[in-house]
């Protein structure tokens, strides 16, 4: 059942750039959904769009079913937003401006409840602290209390971590998996495909502002991913034999390696055929290693398309 | 009606205010004493009276005024300006919060400083002059709307402004001149008739006229004129930012 639900949104900036251009998409409830794309491919500008930081021109967003124009009181209140640059008031405390963003969603305080964002984000201790005090990772910490601060039901990652250190990005992850056993939609995006072919349960592939593809992240993996076998040597290959040359190997630079790329769904790999090839040949092989093309490999391969 | 984001932006605008004391309250009364010095003491010297008013008494509307005025225009602009130089105004745009709501709890902010150093300019005079305040209630009344009026006024600059020269530009350009030619410190009937034509034109000339009138019980033009012009002023700066808000003009792209 889907939470977010968009249909044929366009958005031109007003050097008549197009953002979004038609732009179907279906978010479902409790899912974590990764938006891919290269730089300026509109993934900002999607969230933004959602969130009401931005007009569209053309097209309808629902969240829960809500319109985002007409009904923005209810949807907005359902939505969380984590922005890509870090975005405080140095002066205010970090209890102060995380009950600030409650009070704009409309919530009266509660002590208790913030005590707990605060807690999970390790920033109860700073809580009395000013913004300008923190450091870099501590203000992202802060940022994503801010967008957790009226428990919302769908959060928004635009590139949460981006520049951030190892500890908060994997408390990051942490916290993501927390939200999602929570039952709450997460939509990312992300420079880091790990990041993604990591947490994201469906991957939507956005270029030039049209959404490529949004498909099963596993399936989208089964689908696109080769394996490749890499067969070391003893001693140095001059030139592959004619016996083998039917497998389209490739020689390593090193000369000590061949490499032979595989479908992995095929009825027949030709592993086994080609391992018997080999032994004729009389090559001594040293070692061998298998490898399989990461969501990395396959958005570049699909981009390039 | 979000009455907790109204709250809560007040709150966070307030706490703002007493963050900065000397800065927002301590240094607008430090120049109103300065004033009365100037004015009232040295160049009052030497006109004693205008309509029978003492000079260092006919001189206080037009310093709180000045004050006031000046004051709602920058902390208003100041208010919502900071956070889309911050960048924290994604938050606004992001939350359940109407254009109304933004606009009274920044404005409110603004005018309950504006008031409150208004009070404290009111309560510093008494230290220099004595005052016999005609139409208290009235006095009261105008404050809080002129208050509220160039807090609206300031909220639009705010928000229209792209860089803290701009931010400036309006109450240094035109605010500053509008009060000192609007009858701060003098009677239009002071001026040359040239210049009580021109003066005619400065809005401010019919607020600080009305505002003169509670304390005194006279006044440089008709009240319903003054009225009038605080009731088109204020309409006026509520419709431009209504526009703004619906257009997202300046906000959203």
């Amino acid at each position: 059942m889907s939470i977010i639900s968009i249909s044929n949104l366009s958005k031109a900036y007003d050097d008549r750039t197009n953002a979004l251009d038609e732009v179907n998409l279906e978010v479902n409830k409790g899912e974590i959904i990764a938006l891919l794309g290269p730089n300026g491919a509109g993934k900002t500008t999607l969230i933004s769009t959602i969130c009401g930081l931005l007009t569209h021109d053309t097209g309808r967003i629902k969240v829960d079913g809500y319109d985002t124009i007409t009904e923005y009181r209810k949807t907005r209140r359902l939505i969380g937003l984590v922005p890509q640059e870090i975005m405080l008031e140095p002066f205010e405390t970090v209890y102060d401006t995380v009950r600030f963003t409650r009070g704009l969603f409309g919530y009266p305080e509660n002590r208790k409840f913030l005590e707990d964002v605060l807690q999970q984000l390790s920033l109860w201790d700073k809580r009395n602290q000013m913004i300008k005090e923190l450091s870099g990772g501590m203000k992202r910490r802060v940022m994503i209390a801010k967008a957790l601060s009226h428990n919302p039901k769908i959060l928004f990652l635009d590139e949460p971590t981006a520049g951030v250190d190892v500890e908060l990005r994997r408390d990051m992850w942490n916290l993501v998996d927390l939200l999602k056993s929570n039952g709450v939609t997460i939509l990312l995006t992300t420079h880091y495909i790990e990041e993604a072919e990591m947490m994201a349960d469906r991957v939507a592939l956005i270029d030039k502002g049209k959404v490529i593809f949004v498909e099963n992240k596993d399936a989208l993996m089964t689908r696109m991913s080769k394996k490749e076998l890499t067969i070391k040597f003893k001693s140095p290959i001059t030139k592959i034999p004619g016996s083998l040359s039917n497998y389209k190997l490739v020689i390593s630079k090193d000369r000590l390696s061949l490499m032979y790329v595989y479908d992995t769904k095929a009825s027949r790999t030709g592993i086994t055929r080609l391992m018997r090839d080999i032994a004729d040949t009389g090559f001594v092989l040293e070692d061998l290693e298998t490898s399989q093309s990461s969501l990395e490999d396959i958005f570049v391969s699909l981009i390039r398309k | 009606m979000n009455l907790y984001a109204i709250t809560a932006i007040y709150r966070f605008e307030m706490a703002r205010t007493f963050r900065t004391l000397v800065q927002s309250i301590i240094s607008p009364v430090i120049s109103t004493v300065l004033y009365f010095i100037v004015f009232g003491a040295a160049i009052g010297s030497g006109i004693q009276t205008i309509d029978n008013i003492h000079y260092s008494a006919f001189i206080v509307p037009g310093l709180i005024m000045l004050t006031v005025l000046m004051q709602s225009v920058a902390n208003a602009s100041f208010g919502i300006y900071f956070p889309k130089f911050l960048g924290t105004i994604y938050e606004h745009l992001s939350a359940p919060v109407s254009f109304l709501e933004i606009t009274i709890g920044y404005v409110g902010a603004a005018a309950t400083k504006s008031f409150i150093i208004g009070m404290i300019i009111l309560a510093t005079s008494f230290l220099f002059v004595p005052l016999n305040i005609s139409h208290p209630v009235w006095m009261l009344v105008l404050l809080i709307i002129n208050c509220i009026t160039f807090s609206l006024l300031g909220f639009i600059i705010g928000i229209l402004s792209n860089n803290f020269e701009q931010l400036n530009l309006v109450p240094m350009l035109i605010i500053t001149p509008l009060v000192f030619l609007g009858g701060s410190f003098y009677a239009i009937e002071m001026l040359p008739s040239f210049w009580q034509t021109v003066t005619l034109f400065n809005p401010v000339m019919y607020l600080i006229s009305v505002f003169r009138w509670a304390f005194f019980d006279v006044a440089d033009v008709p009240l319903i004129y003054s009225f009038l012009a605080t009731l088109v002023f204020s309409l006026i700066c509520i419709s431009v930012i209504f526009w703004i808000f619906k257009t997202g003009y300046k906000l959203k792209s």
